[in-house]
């Protein structure tokens, strides 16, 4: 089984018409995705590649039946699209779009979750989800993934996302999903809305988490694997050696408190039992080596 | 973007709040020029992008325009926290009852707007902060719904204000909201907030981040892009629209994907280097954007050693082996440089390298050994 998409799901391409959509909406669709359609307001009744275009999201779901869309929109229409991908129907928003304002970011996170409390949004600047050989909405190239399980990623780090899928690949250890949350301020999903669901579907049999220096993330994650996750987790933070980046005023350090650094996140992440690696390919090892005694 | 006080101050103003009237200066004529006009007492306050001046002699009170000569003189060219006093506010003094602290940023665990509010305001917030925290009145802001009046009555209510700057308070706590959420800002801050002793709350400092995502929106935000503080690295690695942060240590590092350049960082410690600089090229590795990375690290006279960590996703290993040949042609390189290149495609990407590898550009399969061998380099 995987989380969140799988072979079944049906997705619509917000921006499908653009370069970047027309691109990874063909790659995903060569890997096996169900892209059922695209929208742009003025291109309805033409096709990308096969792909009908409709005027609206809602359009597109009541002619298709898909229930997943991913965003392409440039980031000054990001705000508009995620709204219009809820009302329109769509329970899981992919939106790959990286430089949204924080402050959209924050206002739809907060609208989603009081008007559409069982819509899902992952992202915004994040790579996107894959579930090997099933499902791939995004820009993870797909064959760096090895199908099949036990292993579940959730990661911050777009770049060290397929890091740690080919890390596994070569070691021949499959992967059920990977899903790249995205290092905005206010992602989408959480680390912790992806340990639940791992958690939770009988293929994962261990979890590998790769986060990033900056926010409480981590903190968090690591809470709840202490109280609520039974699997096996192993994981890597990126930004150890990373300078202190220069801080202006004083709100943001009083926020964090001694949270935020590499090293208060893997302090955490062990105190909750993570098995933690110094770089990618230690925490890959730590993986196969959990595989191993499954 | 961080912008500096005056900036700040002039931000804060166009959403109508109370600031002093005041003059930017870059040289001690100036300075007594603008203390002529404004008339004394004046505030000489150093403009730097950094916190803590006043502990480090960069704000003084200037009683006469003697005071202003002897300060002004003092502090440009000071040195604060590495940050050297080009600039100068010249701000008319304001008599002051009590010190306030106010600021929004976002609470990124909460995802809601959180706003800060003290009556013990002042330089040592942070120390509050941590000692004392039932000193600071906090309330979390659902962006959908803004600030209400009620919820600013509210929290200005539980911060133990004197009564005297109630109003002036959920006033100016509104027009900072509206210049947080309106103006796009990471962080608005404002220490001190002060009351005078004729019982107005007034503006005294300000601590504005804008978000660089928003500048769509915003226009004018290209002037305070003008005066962000970069050393000479940062600068040209800026033009040429690259992710670049100058460290300083010997290593030139490139790779593509945030995450990955960290953690490269990260291995080059581990290995007993040190990184010159964090560079992220992005998701493709093409010839321009290696021809650019390279020129930006080159120019570094401290670089001794050159690592080059790419990882192939929907980039292929050929396309980025056949980059980086390129960009070599174009640029020359004074270090040796260690290649580690792997994903998709690497083996092709390899293969491509191979007939081109020498004493100046190497090649490793894994990022450890990559790092190893250019720590090494650059300890020569």
């Amino acid at each position: 089984m995987a989380i969140f998409v799988d072979e079944n799901t049906k997705v619509i391409y917000q921006g499908l018409t653009g370069r970047q959509g027309s691109y990874y909406g063909g790659l995903n669709k060569e890997y096996g995705t169900q892209v059922v359609a695209g929208t742009h307001p003025k291109k309805a009744g033409t096709d990308v590649d096969g792909v009908p275009i409709y005027a609206s999201v809602a359009e597109a779901v009541e002619a298709t039946g898909a229930t997943a869309s991913c965003i392409f929109i440039p980031a000054p229409g990001v705000k508009d699209a995620v709204i219009e991908a809820a009302e329109g129907g769509i329970e899981f928003i992919v939106a790959i779009t990286e430089g949204v304002p924080a402050h959209d970011e924050a206002w739809f996170f907060n609208k989603l979750q009081r008007d559409h409390p069982n819509v899902q949004l992952l992202g915004p600047n994040c790579p996107g989800i894959i579930s090997p050989g099933k499902c791939n909405i995004g820009i993870t190239a797909g064959h760096i993934a090895k199908p099949g399980g036990p292993v579940g990623i959730v990661s911050r780090s777009g770049t060290l996302t397929y890091q740690a899928l080919y890390e596994l690949k070569q070691k021949d250890i499959g992967v059920t999903t990977c899903v790249g949350i995205g290092g905005d301020p206010v992602p989408g999903t959480s680390f912790i809305d992806c340990l639940k669901a791992f958690e939770a579907d009988p293929e994962t049999k261990a979890i590998m988490m790769i986060g990033e220096i900056g926010g409480s993330a981590e903190e968090e994650a690591a809470e709840f694997i202490k109280n609520n996750v039974s699997k096996p987790v192993s994981s890597y933070v990126a930004g150890v050696t990373a300078p202190p980046g220069k801080k202006m005023g004083h709100a943001g350090a009083i926020v964090s408190g001694g949270k935020g650094t590499a090293d208060a996140k893997m302090e955490a992440l062990r105190d909750a039992g993570v098995k933690v690696g110094q770089n990618p390919t230690e925490a890959g090892e730590l993986m196969a080596e959990i595989v191993a005694n499954l | 973007m961080d912008l500096f006080e005056y900036q700040g101050k002039q931000f804060f103003a166009e959403y109508g709040m109370p600031i002093s009237a005041g003059e930017v200066v870059f040289s001690v004529e100036e300075a007594l020029a603008a203390a002529e006009r404004l008339g004394t007492p004046v505030m000489v306050k150093s403009q730097v992008l950094t916190g803590g001046r006043g502990k480090l002699g960069g704000i003084k009170f200037a009683a006469d325009i003697d005071a202003v000569r002897e300060h002004a003189t003092n502090i440009l060219g000071l040195d604060i926290k590495g940050h050297v006093v080009e600039r100068l506010w010249i701000e008319k003094a304001s008599d002051i009852a009590e010190e306030y602290y106010m600021s929004f940023t976002l609470d990124r665990g909460a995802k809601k707007h959180l706003g800060m509010l003290s009556a013990e305001g002042g330089m040592d917030i942070e120390e509050v902060a941590a000692s004392t925290p039932e000193k600071i009145s906090k309330i979390w802001v659902d962006p959908v719904d803004g600030l209400t009046d009620e919820l600013a009555a509210q929290w200005v209510d539980g911060a133990g204000l004197n009564p005297d700057a109630r109003d002036g308070a959920i006033a100016i706590a509104k027009q900072l909201y509206t210049s947080y959420t309106d103006g796009d800002a990471d962080l608005v801050e404002i220490n001190p907030l002060i009351l005078t002793p004729e019982g107005k709350v007034h503006v005294l400092d300000s601590k504005v981040t804008l978000d660089g995502n928003a500048e769509f929106r915003h226009p004018d935000y290209a002037q305070y892009d003008e005066t962000q503080t970069r050393d000479d690295r940062e600068q040209a690695a800026h033009a040429k629209g690259l992710q670049y942060v100058g460290l300083d240590g010997t290593v030139g590092v490139i790779a593509n994907g945030a995450g990955l350049a960290m953690s490269t960082l990260d291995v080059i410690n581990q290995v007993g280097g040190k990184p010159a600089n964090f560079l992220d090229i992005g998701g493709g590795a093409n010839a321009d954007v290696m021809a650019g990375a390279l020129e930006v690290i080159n120019d570094d006279k401290n670089v001794k050693a050159i690592f080059i960590n790419i990882f192939g996703g929907i980039t292929r290993g050929e396309e980025v082996a056949n980059g980086i040949l390129e960009a070599m042609k174009r640029v020359k390189i004074d270090s040796p440089i260690v290649i580690r290149l792997d994903g998709t495609n690497a083996e092709e990407g390899r293969a491509i390298l191979e007939p081109a590898l020498n004493d100046m550009l190497m090649m490793e399969t894994t990022m450890l050994d990559a790092a190893r061998r250019s720590a090494e380099l650059a300890a020569r």
